[in-house]
């Protein structure tokens, strides 16, 4: 673990956030910084306002209050300096990779040649070359997920919000993206927040985990990982730093599991 | 149907009730009922005539117009009442109640409010068509994955994007459903408003035969009209089929 100095100035700030849905008090006075360039996790057990936040961060949702800054910005909707990768892929079933990858783009006011050469070196990037024409009740789940990834790029926003987005993957697939995920953190400089109700995940792919509990919803903790980020992705799930925090991690939230 | 080990074609139980038709006719029991052979001779004569061409164009016009009205207004106001929950509770217990509405006993007071012509007819025919395409448009918006409608929001789609790019193309299955029953509503909607405001159309043709007991032409020009709605409603149901297989795939 590392010192706060080497910590990047924020991207991204919540401020005091408090969310409720009639009785339901789903946050209360939530304050996070997200570092720029960085890969943050919102991690914690379901129910306890991981989307509601990554919501409230894209604008989709009103806080009840508090405020959200995108780069000293008050958020107060959606903006081009947010992209949202979802966990049901929300694609338009009745259009091809093609159409659905320059979504965002055509929605931009993109024009048409334009937005599909954007398209057609992002749908390359994440691996569908070849793919453009499919619809997407013709790939699995896996290959959907990269058409919403390429999506949330192609529109080339500094901050990319995802919310569980490989759950809906096998295993395997599901290592595959988290390999290529610290790729894109690597590559691509922009900031990610990333939600997951997965220690193991949430550990491998992170620069900064915000362990977030229920009753009433609040920070828990932060952890910054940083010993086996650069020990090459094979090595991570056995470097000893990273056992730890995973075990630290199930020692904090196993109470409120039932 | 099989008889005696061969497959015989849908529908040829037909040939049995005109064979029926045609002994109950020949044998002159009633005037009302000419033989069908007859009836079927008086309908080539019938379909050359010029009276037959005017009326089954007019019938045509009606039909068409009143279907477009339909389906023009139809279609919007169904996806805004999906899309408002304000609008949806003002128009909702409208839209059943005309829908289940004996229609027909609108028709003389359309006649009084917009006179005996094409227009109350027109307007009889879109009354018939467009409140199943409006509740169906508006039961295709309500299912609608919540989160296409985010992902179009977080894009920074505008309302009139997100109202053709994603609601319309999402509630398009249920659309087409309810479009096709509005259609063959609106062919009884555009007889039925003919045959009362009777003046032109169908409705003239028919108060001129029985006017001059011509029951073999009523017949002949019935049969036509029957074949006709029968065609309409299956060419949708075939359109329909193509769209629910797009439908299941989504
Ligand atoms: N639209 C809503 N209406 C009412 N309650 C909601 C709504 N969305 C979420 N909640 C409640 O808010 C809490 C947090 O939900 P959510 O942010 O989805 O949690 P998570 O993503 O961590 O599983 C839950 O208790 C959930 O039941
Ligand atoms: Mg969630």
């Amino acid at each position: 673990m590392v010192v706060a100095d080497d910590i990047p100035e924020s991207a991204v700030s919540t401020r005091n956030i408090s969310k409720n849905y009639g009785d339901v008090e789903a946050l209360r006075d939530l304050s996070l910084e997200f570092p720029r360039g960085q890969l943050t996790s919102l991690l914690g057990p379901s129910g306890c306002g991981k989307t509601t936040l990554l919501k409230i961060i894209a604008g989709l949702l009103e806080p009840t209050s508090g405020e959200v800054e995108v780069n000293g910005q008050m958020v107060t909707g959606p903006g081009p300096d947010r992209a949202f990768v979802f966990q049901d892929f929300a694609l338009l079933p009745w259009a091809s990779v093609m159409r659905n990858v320059s979504f965002g783009l055509e929605m931009r006011g993109v024009a048409k040649s334009e937005r599909e050469d954007i398209a057609a070196r992002y749908i390359k990037e994440v691996g569908l070359g070849g793919f453009e024409n499919a619809y997407p009740h013709e790939l699995s789940g896996g290959m959907r997920q990269r058409v919403g990834l390429a999506r949330a790029l192609s529109v080339d926003a500094e901050v990319l919000l995802m919310d569980e987005p490989f759950s809906a993957v096998d295993e395997q697939t599901r290592r595959k993206f988290q390999e290529d995920l610290l790729g894109l953190v690597q590559n691509e400089n922009k900031t990610f927040i990333f939600v997951t109700h997965s220690i193991e995940e949430a550990v491998y792919v992170s620069d900064q985990i915000a362990i977030l509990l229920p009753r009433p919803s609040r920070v828990h903790e932060i952890i910054r990982p940083s010993g086996f980020r650069d020990k090459g992705v094979d090595n991570i799930r056995r470097d000893p730093e990273y056992l730890d925090i995973v075990d630290e991690i199930w020692a904090s939230l196993r109470t409120y599991v039932e | 149907m099989t008889l005696f080990g061969y497959r015989l074609p849908g529908m040829s139980s037909l040939i049995l009730w005109g064979i029926l038709w045609e002994i109950v006719g020949q044998s002159g029991m009633t005037f009302f009922v000419p033989p069908l052979s007859e009836v079927v001779a008086t309908l080539f004569q019938v379909i050359q005539t010029a009276a037959f061409q005017k009326a089954l164009y007019e019938t045509a016009y009606a039909f068409i117009a009143g279907v477009f009205f339909a389906i023009v207004i139809g279609i919007p106001v169904g996806i805004l009442m999906g899309k408002n929950r304000l609008l949806d509770e003002l128009l909702l217990p409208w839209v059943n109640v005309f829908l289940s509405a004996p229609l027909t006993a609108l028709v003389p007071v359309l006649m009084v409010l917009f006179g005996f012509g094409m227009k109350a007819i027109i307007i009889t025919t879109t009354l018939f068509a467009i409140w199943i395409i409006i509740l169906n448009s508006r039961a295709g918006v309500k299912q609608i994955n919540r989160s296409l409608v985010e992902m179009a929001h977080s894009f920074g789609a505008s309302p009139f994007d997100a109202f053709y790019k994603i609601y319309f193309w999402a509630a398009l299955p249920e659309i087409l459903g309810g479009v096709r029953i509005g259609i063959i509503r609106a062919v009884k909607g555009v007889i039925i408003g003919q045959l009362l405001i009777s003046i032109v159309g169908f409705g003239a043709l028919f108060e001129l035969y029985s006017a001059n007991f011509l029951m073999g032409h009523f017949w002949a020009v019935l049969i036509v009209l029957f074949a006709l709605a029968f065609t309409i409603s299956e060419f949708l149901a075939y359109l329909e089929r193509r769209v629910s297989y797009y439908a299941a795939k989504r």
